[in-house]
């Protein structure tokens, strides 16, 4: 029997032992990875990681040095772009400005010299779908950077690819847009069951698109799985700060913490900013440094005793300390990972 | 169960990119070679063995000769001194043309370029009557001085520097100069310190091609300067065709080419050196008082290119004590003393088709090279390779038009390469002419487009060739317009490479403009000027759709 990891994965995207080099750089350096049809992955990591090169690779855009890509098990190597099945949208959406907005979304369909009428109702069926009726006849350049991102959505959706690569995809946008189209292309990307890759740089668009996620740093996998996994057990004290952690602590303060939230393992301690709380009855003890009011929660710079300076909450309806006042902390045991001593 | 895992066999992309891109640059390659190549190497040939046996010395013997000094010399200095003048008058010009916003400044705009497609000889034609006697500047006794020759040099080629500035101007980012001022800069200091710089690029690869042109000008030197000031380009026709010393004449273009190629790669170098400059449009603004001295620079320039015109159609109209078009109705005539073989009209009727056949030969053979020279190079040898070929298109913009024609002239005479009467022989020669321009039209414009708008297109199904059709071709179809635009303005104008080439009964305009002047009479002489204001209003009709269909922020020379 063969182990799983030899296993020829016959459904999806199968990516195993890939290296891709830029001269004498390794961009992408043995990363073996798989998606099941149907499901989206983020692959998440810092600028120059290597994320977007292994995008381009499984694209066709960057021949790898060593490893293959497969998809429903069929090797990819020497396959062009163009008959790939898939479709890549960037993220600035790289929509043709010299055609309309309709004639874009049109175009995969066009090459493919589906008959009229069908090109017609698919781009109506599309727009709506993403939420912009009525734009066919403008031209891209009259579009808000969100608007262009869901033509590039429509635009890449519309021949039902077997694998849909988004770079960054809303990256460009700003915070209250992203996050809306990051609900809006998860919804998308379910009703559509269109098998999608991902790369981010930003957490929360990760968390809030993907069913798997892969971390990636220096070219390397360092870990993926679930959202819920990789968030409650990051691989290391980087991989939390990547993560949003606010503070990974070590040694005796890790203890002091820890023994406070009642967990019995150990390891370093990754911390959320709302991981302390403000509570009367709360086994830790510390002095404010320094407070901010927000209107969810009062933030504050504690220093705790024994640990450390640390961030924590004060919630509305609890008078909130100011600078210099003693205080008592409870730790949210859900908003703390421990990260087992590798 | 998997085995042993196989080698990759991705079909090797590197080669097979390598494979596509000389497959792509055959075509251009092979027509260069041919008509291009050849005849520079027959010309070369006929310098350095004038018996069929090495001989260097007569080339060296025709370089030590004192008249070929005084040539040398007054070529060189008569270029400097012509670019020098012509960036002083282009720049202001430039800053008031394509930075202020006023009404007709598109007209005035259209105006100051329109010298540059204009045919040389009629430039010639059209200097003489300002200067010469009778004109209304003759009292300043400048005909047939070098002052002239200067004069009519930098009207020609104000438009390289207007437009080729202009543009780079019109697309830069106003941000450091905003900052520089809202630093306490005055706008003196602003323009010293955050505008120069950022323009310098644009200026040193203009003044490098005005002196080029200047150096390698024609038939303005040759209908002003006679055979008292004579250029290198000059020089080699008249050894060529009235002293028949071939040798002579070879060394000469060998000379010019060594010194052209040297010039070319240093603007090349100069060019890769100037960092790109971020590309904005920006709104023109309304003149103000800052503007009062560049807008009088600007008047000049204006009038430089406005008086000759105005005085060679004044010409045109004049008859005898009166006015009237008895010299356009007599372009159907072959002159007195039949100084013409064929009337000028159908001279005309030449023009038009050679210029139909010389502009799709080189919009087809610019858009390949223009493809080939612009796409991303995946592998140093694919760089490699691209930048050879790069340098190999450009070198038609390093030999003059009359090398080519001689060249053409003296080795396309032979099976199986005996074009002497094909109709598509001058036609040739002035698509490699044009080749230079077509490709700076449309290069810049291709290098432009994004390579993810090619990846996005091919992601989404699109073949490589479907990819280039849907993305480039259409981005280029104005562009496109514009370059053949030039090359039927060049072509009509050519008089360099078709003063050797064109026969006695089927010459073009500007040969029968030439051939006009050289003869006495002033029916002949008010003939030529008919002539070369019908030439002129038609190279100036296709030089204006031309800047209607101008893509902002691109272009320049």
């Amino acid at each position: 029997m063969p182990t799983p990891s030899e296993q020829v994965f016959e459904q999806g995207l199968d990516v195993r032992d890939l290296t891709v080099r830029y001269g004498a750089l390794v961009a992408v350096d043995d990363v073996s990875l798989a998606l099941p049809r149907g499901e989206v992955m983020a692959v998440l990591g810092p600028s120059g990681c290597g994320k977007s090169t292994l995008l381009r690779a499984v694209a066709g855009l960057e021949p790898p040095a060593s490893g293959r890509i497969r998809f429903d098990g069929a090797d990819l190597a020497g396959v062009p772009t163009h008959k790939r099945g898939f479709a890549l949208m960037f993220q600035d959406g790289q929509l043709f400005d010299h055609r309309s907005v309709a004639a874009n979304v049109a175009y995969p369909l066009r090459i493919r010299r589906r008959p009229r009428g069908e090109v017609g109702a698919r781009v109506a069926e599309l727009l709506e779908l993403v939420g912009l009726e009525g734009y066919g006849d403008r031209g891209p350049a009259t579009l808000s950077g969100g608007e262009r991102q869901r033509v590039a959505l429509a635009r890449a959706l519309a021949v039902e690819p077997r694998l849909l690569l988004l770079d960054e995809p809303l990256s460009a946008l700003d915070a209250a847009l992203r996050e809306r189209l990051g609900h809006d292309l998860r919804a998308i990307l379910a009703a559509s069951r269109t098998t999608a890759l991902l790369v981010t740089h930003d957490h929360e668009e990760a968390f809030a698109v993907a069913d798997r996620m892969a971390l990636m740093r220096a070219g390397r996998l360092v870990q993926s799985g679930t959202p819920a996994e990789v968030w409650a057990a990051p691989a290391d004290a980087d991989a939390a700060g990547f993560l949003g952690y606010a503070a990974v602590l070590d040694g005796e303060p890790a203890e002091v913490v820890l023994r406070a939230a009642g967990l019995s393992s150990a390891g370093q301690v990754a911390l959320r900013r709302s991981a302390l709380r403000v509570d009367d009855g709360g086994p830790l003890t510390g002095r404010v440094v320094s407070a901010r009011a927000t209107p969810e929660a009062t933030r504050l710079v504690v220093m705790v005793t024994g640990v450390g300076e640390l961030a924590a909450v004060a919630h509305p309806g609890t008078p909130a300390p100011g600078p210099g006042e003693d205080v008592k902390l409870a730790v949210d045991g859900s908003r703390v990972a421990v990260i087992p001593f590798g | 169960m998997t085995g042993a895992v196989a080698p990759v066999t991705a079909g090797h992309p590197t080669a097979r990119r390598l494979l596509a891109l000389l497959g792509l640059a055959a075509g251009p390659v092979a027509v260069l070679c041919v008509f291009f190549v050849l005849p520079v190497a027959g010309m070369l040939a006929e310098g350095f063995w004038p018996d069929g046996t090495f001989d260097p010395q007569g080339v060296l013997e025709v370089l030590a000769r004192p008249r070929v000094h005084r040539v040398l010399w007054f070529t060189l200095w008569s270029a400097a001194a012509g670019t020098v003048l012509t960036v002083l008058l282009g720049v202001p010009a430039a800053h008031v043309l394509y930075r202020l916003r006023f009404p007709g400044s598109r007209v005035l705009r259209a105006m100051l370029l329109m010298p540059f497609v204009l045919p040389t000889v009629v430039v010639g034609v059209a200097f003489r009557q300002v200067l010469g006697a009778g004109g209304p500047l003759a009292s300043l006794g400048l005909d047939g001085t070098p002052a002239a020759i200067i004069a009519a040099l930098v009207f020609f080629n104000l438009a390289v520097v207007v437009r080729t500035v202009g543009t780079a101007w019109e697309g830069l980012d106003p941000r450091p100069a905003q900052a520089a001022a809202a630093l306490g800069a005055s706008p003196r200091q602003v323009f010293l310190t955050a505008t120069l710089p950022a323009l310098r690029g644009a200026i040193v690869s203009a003044a490098s091609v005005v002196f080029l042109f200047c150096a390698t000008a024609f038939g303005v030197v040759l209908v002003l300067g006679g055979l008292r000031y004579a250029t290198v380009e000059t020089e080699i026709y008249l050894l060529t065709t009235q002293l028949l010393d071939l040798q002579a004449a070879a060394a000469l273009s060998l000379l010019q080419l060594v010194v052209v190629t040297v010039l070319l790669y240093g603007a090349a170098r100069t060019r890769a050196r100037t960092a790109a400059v971020a590309r904005r449009r920006t709104r023109a603004r309304r003149p103000g008082r800052t503007d009062v001295p560049a807008v009088l620079v600007t008047l000049v320039a204006l009038l430089l290119v406005a008086v000759p015109i105005v005085t060679l159609v004044v010409g045109s109209l004049q008859v005898g004590d009166g006015w009237g078009l008895d010299n356009y109705r007599a372009l159907d005539t072959t002159g007195t003393d039949q100084v013409v073989l064929v009337p000028v009209t159908e001279a005309l009727g030449n023009s038009l088709r050679i210029a139909v056949d010389a502009t799709w030969m080189s919009v087809g053979l610019g858009l390949l090279v223009s493809v080939v020279v612009t796409r991303r190079s995946h592998s140093t040898a694919e760089r490699r390779v691209r930048g050879g070929l790069d340098g190999f298109f450009m070198l038609p913009l390093g030999v003059s038009a009359v090398t080519l024609g001689f060249g053409f002239l003296i080795t396309l005479d032979q099976p199986p390469l005996d074009f002497r009467d094909s109709p598509l022989l001058v036609p040739v020669a002035q698509a490699l002419v044009a080749l230079p321009l077509v490709v700076r039209t449309l290069a810049p414009v291709l290098a432009g487009i994004d390579d993810r708008q090619r990846q996005a297109a091919t992601s989404l199904g699109a073949s490589p060739l479907r990819a280039l059709v849907t993305v480039d071709l259409a981005l280029l179809r104005t562009p496109l317009l514009a370059a053949a635009g030039f090359a039927f303005a060049v072509s009509l104008g050519e008089f360099g490479a078709t003063s050797f080439l064109a026969r006695d009964d089927r010459p073009t305009v500007p040969v029968v403009i030439f051939k006009l002047l050289g003869h006495p009479g002033s029916q002949n002489y008010a003939m030529a000027l008919a002539a070369s204001v019908v030439l002129a209003a038609a190279t100036a009709t296709v030089m204006f759709v031309v800047e209607r269909l101008r893509v902002p922020g691109v272009g320049g020379f």
